[in-house]
Parts: structure tokens; sequence; C-alpha cells
């Protein structure tokens, strides 16, 4: 059975460096040496050695460390080291010891070939890549962001580019085949692989470890009850708002605190972008075309922000609607529009709950009720006040509800010289503002502030269009 | 200068790579013809030719020609071209 050797070096590395007379000794003694070299295709001195800056044999041959001293019998890989190890090395080549004057053992260096990134460039590009995308070339004098724009893939602002290599990264995020099909994207109802959300939330500027919690969003996007069809098409103001509880959040660095539903913050910026660039791009949703917002607002970029979930004394969202303790997962609210309420004055949970009905009443419109969800968003200093008061969740949502209750004559069209309102014959009602189950409560924000965020939902909320979606965050 | 670069297809993929060709007249009757000469040698001449046998089926050809054709036309040429005539003939003669 012939025997032969492989040994993979980089000049930068001194235990390389230091075994060059050992490889000298092994190419004299007539073993079929072949040496693959990383760096510097004269290095080592006194062995003819095959130019590996390529990468593509140390990573055919799965090299993590320099040197390897690998042994074929017969064609076929029998054993190999890493490092330096005098014993090692002699049992290995079977020539006895070797490196007369060596220490007797020095470990190794990292292999090029798994520098940071590496990896996924070597297997884009001598590998067979998970990918079923198709390919478009850019060509050299066109700039590849500018390519992006022009052929519609982009909400406005810049994109990254999905290149194989950032496609395979962002892949390893997840544990999901990248053929799965999701579900179907409206409005066409396309087909849609994990790849190609990998492929969107590149696009949007997303890490890796955020692709669970994109694909947990997109699968709540797609179930009936939310509606995305008809969300998209709606003329009225709303798109999807996120919100990700459990410990995903942190660990993904997302903000609930400090300008938690404004910008600077990576993963709540990509989140919540990656899902919109999908429905453009694989569903065909686009402005103009099936997307008939009459003005839209910002939240169409992104919106998605994490729960404050630093009080133990809090019921976080997910809790509330399922989901079990310490597990990360999204809801999913057909926001549209933020109405603020800065009540600097209350100090009672009674004054609070009054004063923020006056603020939850103007959703919509302020002479229409049942129709509009509405999600308060409620900052530390304003929950500090319902908490000292004893109100938890429930009492505050129960409480809120309460008191947007308002007299049918305050209503009905034609009331204060306003012809929009609710129908004549319900002018000896009284009337809360939310359908049952309407009015949804989270807690965000930074520590300084009497003041709380409500986020609008859409004409067609309940049963009749969205009705919010939680779904769990998977691998 | 970098070499290209290839992008995943982030879309369902419905449309072509590349961009469609538009469809031809089905008539030339009517039409303003424009014969572009894109400044390679001999390209006048096969240009002439074109041009003789247009008029004489009675189509208005309207002559125009790059600086040089080692660039792409100037984007006043181009608008100037789009403005003026219905279909275009590009030669490309070696």
């Amino acid at each position: 059975m012939s025997t032969s050797f492989i040994v993979v070096a980089k000049r930068d590395c001194p235990t390389c460096e230091l075994v060059q007379p050992v490889l000298r000794e092994i190419a004299a003694s007539g073993a079929g040496l072949t040496v693959y070299t990383q760096d510097d295709p004269s290095f080592p001195e006194g062995v003819d050695a095959v130019d590996d800056r390529a990468l593509e044999h140390s990573w055919r041959l799965d090299i993590e460390t320099v040197p390897t001293l690998i042994r074929f019998d017969g064609g076929a890989e029998a054993e190999r080291t890493v490092g330096w190890d005098r014993g090692e090395w002699g049992r290995v080549t079977g020539l006895g010891p070797l490196g007369s004057g060596l220490p007797d053992f020095q470990p190794g260096c990292g292999s090029k070939s798994v520098d940071p990134g590496m990896p996924e460039i070597l297997e884009a590009a001598f590998g067979s890549p998970p990918l079923a995308a198709r390919v478009i070339g850019v060509s050299a004098p066109e700039d590849e962001h500018e390519a992006c724009f022009a052929r519609g893939w982009s909400d406005g602002l810049p994109v990254v580019p999905p290149t194989p290599v950032r496609v395979l990264r962002m892949l390893k995020g997840t544990t999901r085949d990248p053929q799965e099909v999701v579900g179907a994207i409206p409005p066409n109802n396309a087909p849609c692989t994990v790849e190609k959300i990998a492929i969107n939330a590149v696009m949007a500027g997303c890490k890796p470890e955020y692709l669970p919690v994109v694909l947990a969003v997109v699968e709540a996007a797609l179930e009936p009850a939310f509606a995305m069809h008809g969300l998209l098409c709606t003329t009225y103001f709303s798109g999807p708002m996120v919100v990700v509880n459990g410990p995903v959040a942190r660990r993904i660095g997302m903000n609930s605190g400090v300008n938690a539903l404004g910008q600077g913050n990576r993963a709540n910026a990509s989140i919540g972008r990656a899902l919109q660039l999908l429905i453009r791009n694989v569903g065909g949703g686009v402005p103009g075309g099936i997307d008939r917002a009459t003005l839209g607002w910002p939240g169409k970029y992104t919106l998605c922000f994490a729960e404050d979930e630093s009080d133990p004394d809090w019921q976080p969202l997910s809790v509330e609607r399922g989901v079990a303790p310490g597990t990360s997962a999204v809801t999913l609210f057909a926001g549209g529009g933020l109405i603020p309420n800065m009540d600097e004055g209350s100090r009672t949970p009674e004054s609070l709950a009054r004063s923020l009905a006056m603020s939850l009443n103007a959703v919509g419109h302020p002479k229409l009720v049942k129709s509009f969800d509405a999600f308060l968003v409620l900052s530390p200093e304003h929950w500090r006040i319902f908490k000292e008061g004893g109100w938890d969740r429930a009492r505050i949502k129960a409480e809120l509800v309460a008191a947007t209750a308002r007299p049918g004559s305050e209503l009905v069209r034609g009331a204060g010289g306003v012809d929009a309102g609710v129908r004549p014959e319900l002018v000896e009602d009284s009337m809360t503002k939310f359908r049952e189950g309407g009015l949804n409560v989270v807690r965000a924000g930074g520590e300084a502030g009497l003041m709380s965020a409500i986020i609008g939902g859409w004409a067609a909320s309940g049963a009749r269009g969205t009705i919010p979606v939680t779904r769990e965050v998977g691998t | 200068m970098n070499e290209g670069i290839r992008l995943l297809d982030p879309t369902a993929e419905t449309s072509p790579v590349r961009r469609e060709r538009r469809t031809p007249p089905p008539s030339l009757e009517g039409l303003t013809m424009g014969l572009l000469d894109i400044g390679k040698a001999r390209g006048g001449t096969f240009l002439d030719r074109i041009e003789s046998h247009f008029a004489g089926r009675g189509i208005t050809v309207k002559r125009y020609a790059k600086p040089t054709n080692t660039r792409t036309a100037p984007v006043d040429l181009a608008q100037t071209i789009a403005e003026e005539v219905d279909v275009v003939v590009d030669a490309l003669s070696d």
C-alpha cells in the first residue's frame, strides 16, 4: 500500500516556521510529501510547496490548524496531527524521532481557511452551496447598490447586496433547510423558501443570529388571522408592527428602552425591514401597485421593538398571549400611526387611565368606535404610577377600556358639528372604544419621561381584518 | 476595478433576469426610422445602403452618429433620438 503525506502550513505561523527542518527531513526521506502553503509560495524553505493562497486545498482538506500533517495510505486519509508534537509526527510518519533540537511540543496556529467569514467564501467558491436562487450578474462598472435600486429591490433606502457568500452566512443563523417553503407571500402568493427569506434579510441589514426571529415574523405574517394581503392593499396607514419577547431580544441586542420606537438599533431596524422587503420582492407588493395606502407612514419602512421585561411584576405580552414564560416569541400587529400621550400631571392610576383613554379615543377617528384596535406602549414612568397603585396588566387594560366609555350623544353623526360618527340609533347608548380584545398593552421606553405612545390599528381590526398573531421563535 | 459581482435574486423569479426586448412594430408604415452610426469604420457605408432601401419603401429616415465608438452614446444624443424617431437601426460594422 502506497503511503504519502500532506502538510498544510503558512509562513505567518511560528510553529510552521519551527518545523521547516522537519519538512525537509520528511522530503529527504523520499516519503512522498506535498506541502501546501497558505500565504507564501516560497515557504517553507528547502521544500517545494504547492501555492494554496486560494485556500481551495485547505478547505477541501478541512484544515483548522496549521501545521497539519496528514498521512494517506492507498490514497485515503489514515491519520492527521496538528501543531508540532515530536512523538506524534514520528508516529504518524513512521519515520521515528524527527526535528532534533526542536522543543518537544508547540501548538499550531489558526488556518487561514477558517478566518472569520472565510468558510462561507470558500464554500461559495469551491463547494456546492445549498442555494437555488437565480444568480444575477452585475458587471464591473455598475455599482452594486445602484444595481439593486435599478432592479426595484429596495424600499427606497440602500440595501446590502445579497451576494452568495452573504446569504450563506445568513443561512448559518438557522437550522432549517434553505429550500423549505415557509409559505406563500402575498399579494402574488409566491412560494417563499428559507433561502429567499435569508436573501431579503441580508438586504435589510440583518445579522445571521436575527434570522430565527425573521422566520417567526414571516410565519406570523402569513397566518390567515393576520390578513397580510388585505393589510398591504389598504388605503389606511397601517403596516406590520413587530413586538419581540423573551430571551432572544437580549441575545441579539434589541432595544426596548430609550428611543425603542425610533432609529438606531440594528436588530430593531433590520428585522422589521426584512418583512417589508420580502413582501415587496417575493410577494410583489409595491406601493402604487397593490399597496394603495393614501399616505402610509414611516413605520412601513420598519417597526419592530422588544418589550421591556425587566420588571417581574409585569406580565410580558407573549405570556398574556399564551406563550410560556422564558420562551421567545414575536407578536405582529397591524399598526398605523403614533398618538403621543404626554401626561406629567397624573399621580394616580385612575387619573392616568382616564388621561390615556382620551388619547385612545382618538385612534382612527375620535367619533368612531369598535373599528380600530390599538397598542398602548407604556413607558416606565407611566407604568410606575399604575404599579404603585397595585394595578397589573389585566387591571390596566380593563380600566382603560372602561375609561374610554362615552355617551352615544357625543358620537353620533352630526354631534359636535362633525358629520362623521356612529349611527344615529346609537344616541342613547354608552360606548367604549374597542372591540372585545382590541386593546393591547406593551411596555417599552426610556426611564425618563411621563409619556406613552399609542400605535393605532387599522380600520379592519378583528375578525373581518387583522387579529394580532403571536408565534414562538424557533431555531 | 472589481470583476463584477454576483447577486442572488431576492424575488419570486417571475420576471426575466435580462431586460426583455421591446416588441418590434408590426409595420414600419408611417413611422420614422433612425439610423445610428456608432462610429466604426465603414459603418456609414452600411447605413447608406440601409437608408436607400428604407427610402425606396417610402419610410422617413433620420441619420445620427455617435462621436466615437469607444464610448456609449451621450445622454443628449440618446434623448434626441428618443424624441425624434419611432425605431432605430444601430450599425455595427467590422
